[in-house]
């Protein structure tokens, strides 16, 4: 009898896995139940989920749809992204970085937000256009739309700029050196700034600023990389400079790469300023800063701007919604994601989180009218734009961050880096970004 | 009435038993196959399969454009082997530079560990109070998960707080360097492996240690030989076939080591600490080129392929006329 049935049971348990697959495929598929993946936004994974499970709950109160979420940490979630993408095992409803939102639409699993489906989450006029504008590539129909905003703003310490003598926070990048050399002394483990040089993403996002300020771009209109424009040049030079040339940045950040460790420093006083987004708020009161002790102000330009220079402080930053093409529930989904982005829900999520609401409406919210909210908002409505919305822009991260990365490293190691040094550097990482789009 | 009938079936079918001479179901010389049979189709789901997955997306335009209709992935031949050997072009020029920085890693953890390895066991094979106590201290690295071990360095490392540079201060050492940025990150990376694998070879070689009978020592000391000329005549050529096994073995372990670059630099290491693996996982996760990422692997697994067998062939070769 064990002889007979001994085959069917070898083939039955090697199946496992495969039965499982598919049993998971119909308990994902039945009835009134969403799955949905969420980032981290909060100051751990344990907030998020209690702020979320509120969220479902109210959703299910109006709509009868359970959600079943789960909230992934921002080292997990691409990767996690990437093998939903490739397997089919996807969750129905997802939060991308907004960074990510033309490389995920390049893979064309995700439902295209044309007008039929953006009329049913309510349309997009009423999302803030800077955000909406980083929802996929430019000219096609986007894959995502935003839900959470962030913006880049200059964080000051209050007290240390009094005790400088500095009266109001630097709008050049000229007064941020000047003020900057005053709050600097080494002896003392002060500096004038705090950056994370040791991490890709930060450093990508720096180089994109300084390089529109400089009328640069990091590809031009046929999507072909420019790292090694004169402009992007200068742009790099500059912001090594911070280390080596000017002195007001201590040469340990070159290793920082947490994002926590320069809000680390400007808590503890080690640091009177750094250019960092709208989440740092939580940071820095975890950190034990009250709200009053410091500033928040606009992110220095230069001045005069050169030819072609645009008054661009930050990348749009943020978080955005997806959902996947593949979904049995694409109604349920839809409204879902029209919960989420509703002005009541936006007022209540980015109070908790501390970003900014992408809907217009929610503006007119006590919470966001405060000077420090304004300054945000001022920036990611009028001084933003989205970086490269190219399907390639993770390899553009890795590529441009790193280089910086490494001349930072070289300037932190006390040898001065001149424009050559820079040049050369920055032309092997465009060798480098053109073989990764085929074109070298 | 019923005992008489199961009677009557009983010689029924001992009858029956009789006139077909019983076969075994399963001759003896299936047997052995078939013990191995369970761990073959593990084998060949877990390693084989895999493979030759991996072989099939190297010769596909597997990129982020087909993540996820895959199956639509078109067939590239051997292009993706092409833009990896191309050592002019920008991926093959980098992926050579990955290749020399691993054949200089894998030579110094490799050989540093040995060195290690085998001091810590000489020391350690006498009789002496308190002999095991050091062996089990010695094993903690080993013991200890990998990522623990790396991430305890990459603290250790920091340049201003970390504990490396504190002591060089407390040594008088000016401005001590950085570790983890620029070229002492190569450095950072075989001091952290050796840490991580030396008590392999400490174990491994203690043990081939203990099987050298001590009376070849003992005649040796009688002929006037040196510590020196006894570990040379003695305690080498014993310890040959382990020392084959544990260099391959380390050797192999060292050359695909991912977890100690990613852990000390994440996904953009400097130049002097971009490891072969890691090199890989860039290629493929982070831009999502899985036929070029591929293609690597294969390059690489047919390298090491090459390499384990040519070892092999020698010092087996070797290991024959010495016999």
């Amino acid at each position: 009898m064990f002889r007979k049935a001994f085959p069917a049971l070898a083939i039955f348990i090697l199946l496992l896995p495969l039965l499982a697959a598919c049993a998971s495929d119909q308990t994902t598929g039945g009835g009134d139940t969403i799955t949905y993946w969420a980032s981290n936004q909060g100051p751990t994974i344990a907030v998020d989920n209690q702020v979320l499970s509120q969220a479902v709950k109210d959703f299910k109160a109006q709509s009868g749809i359970t959600v079943n979420f789960e909230v992934i940490s921002w080292s997990d979630l691409f990767n996690r992204i990437l093998t939903a993408d490739f397997s089919g095992q996807n969750p129905d409803v997802l939060n991308i970085g907004n960074t990510w939102s033309a490389t995920l639409q390049a893979t064309r699993a995700f439902l295209p937000f044309d007008q039929t489906t953006m009329s049913a989450i309510g349309g997009q006029d009423r999302f803030l256009s800077t955000s909406l504008a980083a929802s996929g590539a430019v000219g096609q129909v986007p894959t995502s739309v935003p839900l959470y905003g962030l913006s880049y703003a200059l964080f000051y310490n209050k007290a240390m700029f009094k005790a400088a003598g500095i009266a109001a926070p630097p709008s050049t990048w000229s007064e941020f050196i000047q003020d900057a050399q005053k709050l600097t002394n080494p002896k003392t483990g002060q500096w004038g700034a705090a950056i994370e040089g040791g991490s890709i993403t930060e450093n990508a996002h720096w180089s994109f600023i300084l390089s529109n300020q400089q009328g640069g771009t990091l590809f031009d209109q046929k999507n072909v990389p420019t790292f090694d424009s004169p402009q992007n040049v200068k742009a790099i030079e500059f912001y090594t400079d911070l280390i080596s040339k000017y002195k007001v940045v201590s040469p340990q950040d070159a290793e920082y790469s947490t994002g926590t460790q320069a809000p680390g420093d400007f808590a503890n006083k080690k640091a009177a300023m750094i250019v960092f987004q709208t989440g740092t708020i939580g940071t820095l009161e975890a950190d034990g800063m009250k709200p009053s002790d410091f500033g928040v102000a606009q992110v220095p330009v230069a001045d005069p701007l050169p030819p072609g220079g645009k008054p661009i402080e930050s990348h749009v930053a943020g978080i955005n919604l997806s959902i996947f093409k593949d979904t049995q529930h694409k109604a349920a989904a839809l409204q879902f994601v029209k919960f989420m982005t509703s002005t009541a829900e936006q007022i209540k999520l980015n109070k908790i989180y501390a970003s900014l609401p992408v809907v217009k409406d929610a503006y007119s919210d006590p919470a966001f009218q405060t000077p420090v909210m304004q300054t945000f908002e001022t920036i990611l409505a009028k001084h933003a734009a989205p970086m490269p919305l190219i399907p390639q822009e993770g390899q553009m991260e890795t590529v441009m961050g790193g280089t910086v990365k490494q001349l930072l490293a070289a300037a932190a190691s006390g040898r001065p880096l001149s424009a050559s040094d820079v040049q050369a550097q920055l032309s092997a990482a465009n060798q480098t970004m053109k073989a990764d789009l085929g074109l070298a | 009435m019923s005992a008489s009938r199961a009677t009557v079936q009983t010689e029924r079918a001992v009858r029956q038993t009789e006139r077909q001479p019983r076969r075994p179901r399963v001759s003896k010389r299936a047997i052995p196959y078939l013990y191995i049979t369970p761990a073959v189709i593990f084998e060949l789901f877990i390693h084989i399969l895999p493979m030759l997955i991996g072989i099939a997306i190297s010769l596909l335009g597997l990129t982020l454009f087909y993540i996820h209709y895959w199956t639509q992935a078109p067939f590239v031949g051997l292009q993706n082997y092409g833009i990896a050997l191309n050592f002019g072009g920008a991926a093959g020029s980098a992926l050579f530079h990955s290749f020399l920085i691993t054949v200089a890693y894998t030579i110094l953890v490799v050989g540093l560990s040995w060195v290690l390895g085998m001091t810590a066991a000489l020391l350690l094979n006498g009789d002496f109070r308190g002999r095991g106590w050091f062996r089990t201290l010695f094993l903690i690295p080993y013991a200890l998960p990998a990522y623990i071990v790396v991430i305890t360095w990459s603290f250790m490392l920091q340049k201003d707080n970390g504990a490396i540079n504190a002591l060089l201060s407390a040594l008088h050492v000016s401005n001590p360097p950085f570790w983890l940025v620029g070229t002492n990150a190569f450095w950072s990376m075989v001091m952290t492996a050796t840490w991580r694998s030396w008590p392999f070879a400490f174990l491994f070689l203690l043990a081939g240690l203990q099987s050298i009978p001590s009376d070849m020592y003992e005649a040796a000391s009688l002929e006037g030989a040196s510590k020196w000329r006894q570990f040379l005549a003695i305690t080498l050529p014993s310890l040959k076939p382990v020392n084959v096994v544990l260099l391959l073995v380390t050797f192999l372990w060292t050359f695909n080591d991912f977890n100690t670059p990613f852990v000390l630099f994440g996904q953009a290491p400097p130049p002097s600490a971009d490891l072969l693996s890691l090199h890989i996982y860039v290629s493929s996760f982070v831009n999502w080129n899985f036929g070029l990422g591929s293609a690597m692997s294969v390059l690489l697994l047919i390298f090491l392929f090459i390499v384990s067998l040519v070892y092999l062939r020698i010092f087996q070769a070797g290991g024959a006329s010495n016999e």
